[in-house]
């Protein structure tokens, strides 16, 4: 190429950056909306709030919006994402630190376009890609229930992301690929408890976020693979559509009674991040509840269980065979509860092969709850189970898992089980 | 038979490795502080220390412990010469019945060897699975908030000053 060939190419280039530097930039652009004078939190209906209660409660907003001892909604919680960890913002009233000087467009714009008063748009741990279809009104009863909360001035800890994505404008290209938001039509061939459900579960509860698999750039993944399992703070967050692992059918009586109370019988208590989200449901509206519980017995209503309930294995004597080490870590720290015809098993706990984790495709929860037993999900009345993370080492929890999946589950044997534990430690909360 | 060290003793027991440390403590080696209270990892009186990190000892297979050092309450001091953990205990006077207070000074001593500066909800979340029937968690507290300053630190947002 010769010297002034050379010189036009370099010239074109450059134009066509800023050309491109120009069209990201109106893409990216959104204009900060005014601030407005806190609310005076008396004038909100009270019914008004009531309600935003309870969708605040089946959205679990609690869960990311608060830190751990500190105040409700006042932010703080640490999200961790492979591309750095994101902390739950500040959304009580106050008008420093919170939203406080948020109009009811500006907070509508941040949960349905994903973009902060002032224009700068928010990281997709915040699930606004479900938003969109949550209803003006619905919106409005949220809102005026995060105003009338005590306003906590907080300002959680900066997020921790890898360059260059603490730059904002970028996650306007994410928009762009994966904010497609889908208009949601009621549907007539289903019972109006199934479509409250959906409409629910779809939007502000957004239980894909982490029952769905994730993409390269954290998309959730959707249509054929959407429930199809996964992962929530170093927990596998199982199928639930037809391919969950289930071994006893998830009716719709089940999941009512599992999401009210934190415990199904047939199956086993609510573990790791789905605590929380049953400890909210417990206090929501109970026909919003029993509306979730359609929808997601729908969506499992193909799954094997649904079909036959297979028998319960207890190959025992084939376990200690294979894995006397840990059948002997078992019957120290384990069978005094959950052996059968042990104290636990006597007061009604289900027995351990009922537990979705031993059937699953792998061995995180059952890692998980060993490590870090069960926090009663609900109320103080339990189920607990003691944590044993500091009781025993990464090679000893192997062994018990290894000897469990043996005796109760069902799979081809999991694999490098002392290294998932290892992981299992580091990235459990 | 399973070598162990317990309050910084080598022991040597001849028991089944799936027996629970705690009857280890109690019926081999005669330590009787640790209590047994619900054999199920629920009321916490069982609490001992093995490699400073409180665990239930009536879930602990003893073969489990390999060469981590147990510590029980006898390991933090004598009457005669008693430990700050205890120390705080007696000034503040935190026994009622006293069955789950060898698992509460434990469960501290654990707390304060990680640090000697918790939060109060630290401590709080540390102290939790250990149940005290009589309800003296206040002055439970209180002890492990004396016994943290006694270290040299203090619970740095403490709901009670220490006086």
């Amino acid at each position: 190429m010769s010297r002034s060939g050379i010189t036009r190419t370099v010239i074109w280039a450059a134009i066509a950056l800023c050309v491109g530097i120009v069209v990201f930039a109106i893409i990216a652009y959104r204009p900060a909306i005014a601030a407005v004078t806190r609310p005076d939190p008396r004038l909100f209906d009270a019914a008004l709030v009531a309600r935003g209660a309870n969708l605040a409660r089946l959205g679990n907003c609690v869960s990311c919006h608060q830190a751990a001892g500190e105040r409700p909604y006042a932010g703080g919680y640490p999200i961790k994402t492979p591309f750095g960890t994101v902390y739950g913002s500040n959304i009580t009233p106050d008008p420093a630190t919170g939203i406080g000087e948020w109009s009811p467009a500006a907070f509508n714009r941040a949960m349905r376009e994903g973009v902060g008063r002032d224009g700068s748009h928010l990281y997709p741990a915040f699930p606004y890609t479900h938003y969109a279809n949550v209803t003006d009104s619905d919106l409005g009863a949220l809102y005026a229930f995060l105003m009338t909360r005590p306003a906590v001035r907080a300002v959680p800890p900066a997020n921790t992301m890898i360059p260059p994505l603490g730059f904002r404008p970028l996650l306007a290209g994410w928009k762009l690929l994966f904010l497609r938001p889908q208009p949601m039509a009621s549907d007539p061939r289903q019972s109006a408890a199934w479509n409250r459900g959906r409409y629910i579960g779809e939007t502000l509860a957004h239980c894909t976020a982490c029952h769905s698999p994730r993409g390269l750039l954290q998309q959730e993944k959707r249509g054929a693979e959407a429930y199809d399992g996964g992962w929530s703070g170093g927990w596998y967050a199982p199928p639930i559509n037809a391919r969950s692992p289930a071994v006893r059918a998830w009716t719709v009586d089940r999941l009512d009674a599992y999401f009210r109370t934190g415990l199904s019988t047939a199956h086993a208590a609510a573990a790791g991040p789905m605590g929380p989200v049953t400890y909210n449901l417990a206090r929501a509206a109970p026909a919003d509840v029993r509306a979730l519980a359609t929808y997601y017995a729908w969506q499992m209503r193909e799954a094997p269980a649904a079909r036959v309930e297979p028998p319960l294995p207890d190959r025992r004597a084939s376990a200690s065979q294979r894995h006397p080490v840990g059948a002997r870590l078992y019957e120290g720290a384990c069978a005094v509860c959950h052996e059968p015809g042990a104290a636990m098993m006597v007061a009604g706990r289900p027995v351990l092969p009922l537990g979705t984790p031993l059937h699953e495709d792998n061995p995180r929860d059952t890692i998980q709850i060993i490590l870090q037993g069960l926090r009663p999900p609900v109320s103080a009345r339990g189920p607990y189970m003691p944590a044993f993370a500091d009781a025993l080492d990464d090679r000893q929890v192997a062994e018990i898992v290894a000897y469990l999946q043996v005796r109760h589950g069902s799979g081809p044997a999991w694999k490098d089980l002392e290294k998932d534990v290892a992981k299992a430690r580091e990235e459990g909360e | 038979m399973i070598d162990l060290t317990v309050n910084g003793a080598a022991a040597r027991v001849d028991v089944d490795p799936a027996t629970p440390l705690l009857y280890v403590l109690r019926d081999d080696l005669h330590l009787h502080a640790a209590k047994f209270g619900c054999g199920l990892g629920q009321c916490g009186a069982c609490t001992v220390l093995v490699d400073d990190r409180p665990v239930f000892s009536c879930l602990m297979p003893v073969g489990a412990i390999g060469t981590r050092k147990v510590t029980t309450v006898e390991g933090l001091g004598t009457a005669a010469k008693p430990g700050d953990v205890q120390r705080a205990f007696l000034h503040e006077q935190a026994a009622q019945c006293g069955y789950c207070i060898p698992g509460m000074m434990t469960r501290a001593e654990g707390l304060l060897r990680k640090t000697t500066t918790p939060t109060e909800y630290a401590m709080r979340t540390a102290m939790a699975p250990s149940l005290c029937r009589c309800g003296t968690h206040m002055r439970i507290l209180r002890a492990v908030r004396r016994a943290a300053v006694m270290r040299g630190g203090g619970v740095v947002d403490a709901a009670e000053p220490v006086t």
